[in-house]
């Protein structure tokens, strides 16, 4: 495969079983560069049943994943270089300031110290966070630390951007400043971003949506096919239309 | 992935390990205070009852305080395995562990090198321990010191990857009071760390075999014989065989494909 002109992500047939329990099932679509998908759910839909599987932090046994044109499992190492993760929970060390914290991101992607501290300076001064790289994380609100957290993501320049509702437990100025950075940066530096979120107000209306609900894909187009296809006037309607069913 | 990339992420595992223990003073002082407690007043306490004759490494009679001060150095090292083994099993709770295991390399070197790093954290402790031992003239030949650095690397390592292995299995915080009840106090207690194997055969055939098989009793054999600048084989084979062991079921604990790791992410 043309690793150029690879989708960013392609999830292709992904199906994942917790005993008996069906967690997400015959799972496809493809995120490009420049794109901006939103992964919208209610909890317990399969969303962050479907970021360990592209996260390999689980093992995909039924389907494939590829990133940037690799195979996750049988590339493992250098798709995973090509990716940048937010979890849901904060993953920093609270004890340690921003910068250190970023340059264990660094040293992990095999940066030169040099590259990394250039990097540091770019995303955070990206972020109005540069001042504060020597202020421990601890001190921090929840809203730096998100910033942080996507400044370290973006460190090593990868080609695809996963957020897992990191906009949770903010509050509405930071969530508003993250929902706007995370859209420029798939419009401006052409990354390819997958956003799984259940706040419809954080959708864009240039955004690309999947609706999962019970591990299924219900729908996937743009926020105007979803409309149309649902004959709801807003996204937030249409999202309860689409999760109603089947319950 | 070339050279440079693993030991950059080896420094960058290495440096957050270190410094995570350097801002958790209070770490540092319970790692020291507890084999201090051990030496100044259990030892102190023990000296006139415990009479014991020469065996190797040594060549005449000895104080107590000086007969457990290998067992203490390896019960350091113990705690310290399983803290780190505490503080991964934290890292996966909290999900500081997501980034190391999503890094661009292979697991098994994502997890010795945090085996390395926290075996370093615990061999600080253990010349910390050595200096305040000096201080209270508790004192190895010099040659000692330096002897000893090769075996504490290698029993740290076996300890750490039992730690590590443990993890594998842990899903919770609160599971680690059974790690102190089912795995540290009875490793501890049936070894060579306390008593020579010969008093402990003089009370009980099993318990001698039992501590004798244990790990750990080689673990403290080893460094004991390093402290007095000798090398014992049996000991250091025995330490790797563990460690060997320990270290693979903890990689295919880890693995995405087989072990704990599949067992949570489905079936």
């Amino acid at each position: 495969m043309n690793l150029s002109i690879a989708p960013a992500l392609s999830v292709q047939n992904v199906s994942l079983a917790y005993g008996e329990k069906l967690a997400l099932d015959k799972v496809s679509f493809t995120v490009f560069s420049g794109d901006c998908l939103i992964l919208l759910g209610p909890n317990g839909a399969g969303k962050s049943s479907l970021f360990s599987l592209i996260t390999r932090l689980y093992d995909t046994r039924e389907g494939s994943i590829d990133i940037a044109g690799l195979n996750l499992k049988r590339n493992s190492s250098k798709a995973l270089a090509r990716l940048g993760v937010v979890f849901q929970q904060s993953t920093l060390d609270m004890d340690l300031n921003v910068e250190r914290n970023l340059l264990y991101h660094s040293d992990l992607h095999g940066l030169s110290r040099k590259l990394a501290k250039l990097r540091i300076q770019e995303e955070l001064e990206r972020q109005a966070m540069f001042d504060r790289r020597h202020e421990r994380v601890r001190q921090l609100n929840g809203g730096h630390r998100r910033r942080v957290e996507i400044a370290r993501a973006l460190l090593h320049k990868p080609n695809l951007l996963l957020l897992d509702e990191p906009t949770v437990g903010l509050d509405m100025p930071s969530r508003k400043a993250i929902v706007e950075y995370v859209h420029q940066l798939s419009a401006e530096q052409n990354i390819a971003v997958l956003w799984a979120t259940h706040l419809v107000d954080e959708i864009f209306k240039t955004d690309q949506l999947i609706v999962l609900h019970k591990g299924t894909i219900r729908f996937q187009g743009s926020v105007q096919q979803l409309l149309a296809k649902t004959a709801t006037p807003t996204v937030a309607d249409a999202f309860q239309h689409l999760t109603r069913e089947g319950k | 992935m070339n050279l440079p990339h693993y030991l950059r992420a080896l420094r960058g595992i290495s440096t957050r390990e270190l410094l995570r223990f350097v801002h958790q003073r209070e770490r540092f002082i319970s790692a020291l205070v507890r084999p201090l407690v051990w030496l100044f007043i259990f030892a102190a306490g023990f000296r006139s009852t415990l009479g014991l004759s020469p065996t190797p490494p040594y060549e005449t009679y000895i104080l107590y305080e000086e007969y457990i001060t290998p067992g203490l150095i390896g019960m350091i090292q113990l705690f310290n395995g399983m803290q780190s083994s505490l503080s991964m099993v934290y890292d996966r709770e909290m999900g500081n562990m997501r980034t190391l295991l999503i890094s661009p390399l292979p697991r098994w070197f994502l997890l010795v090198a945090k085996l390395l790093a926290g075996t370093l954290v615990s061999i600080l402790q253990v010349y910390a321990f050595l200096l305040v031992a000096w201080l209270y003239d508790v004192r190895t030949p010099l040659e000692g010191y330096l002897g000893v650095l090769p075996a504490l690397l290698l029993s740290g390592l076996m300890l750490g990857a039992l730690g590590l292995l443990l993890s594998s299995f842990i899903e919770q915080l609160e599971n680690f009071a059974g790690v102190m009840n089912f795995v540290i106090f009875p490793m501890f207690f049936l070894s060579t760390a306390l008593y020579p194997l010969w008093k402990l055969q003089e009370s009980s055939q099993l318990l001698h075999t039992l501590a004798q098989f244990n790990p750990f009793s080689q673990a403290v054999e080893l460094i004991r014989f390093a402290l007095y600048g000798q090398f014992n084989i049996y000991a250091s084979i025995y330490t790797l065989s563990a460690l060997t062991l320990f270290l693979s079921a903890a990689v295919i604990g880890y693995n995405p494909s087989k072990g704990m790791m599949q067992k949570k992410g489905g079936k």
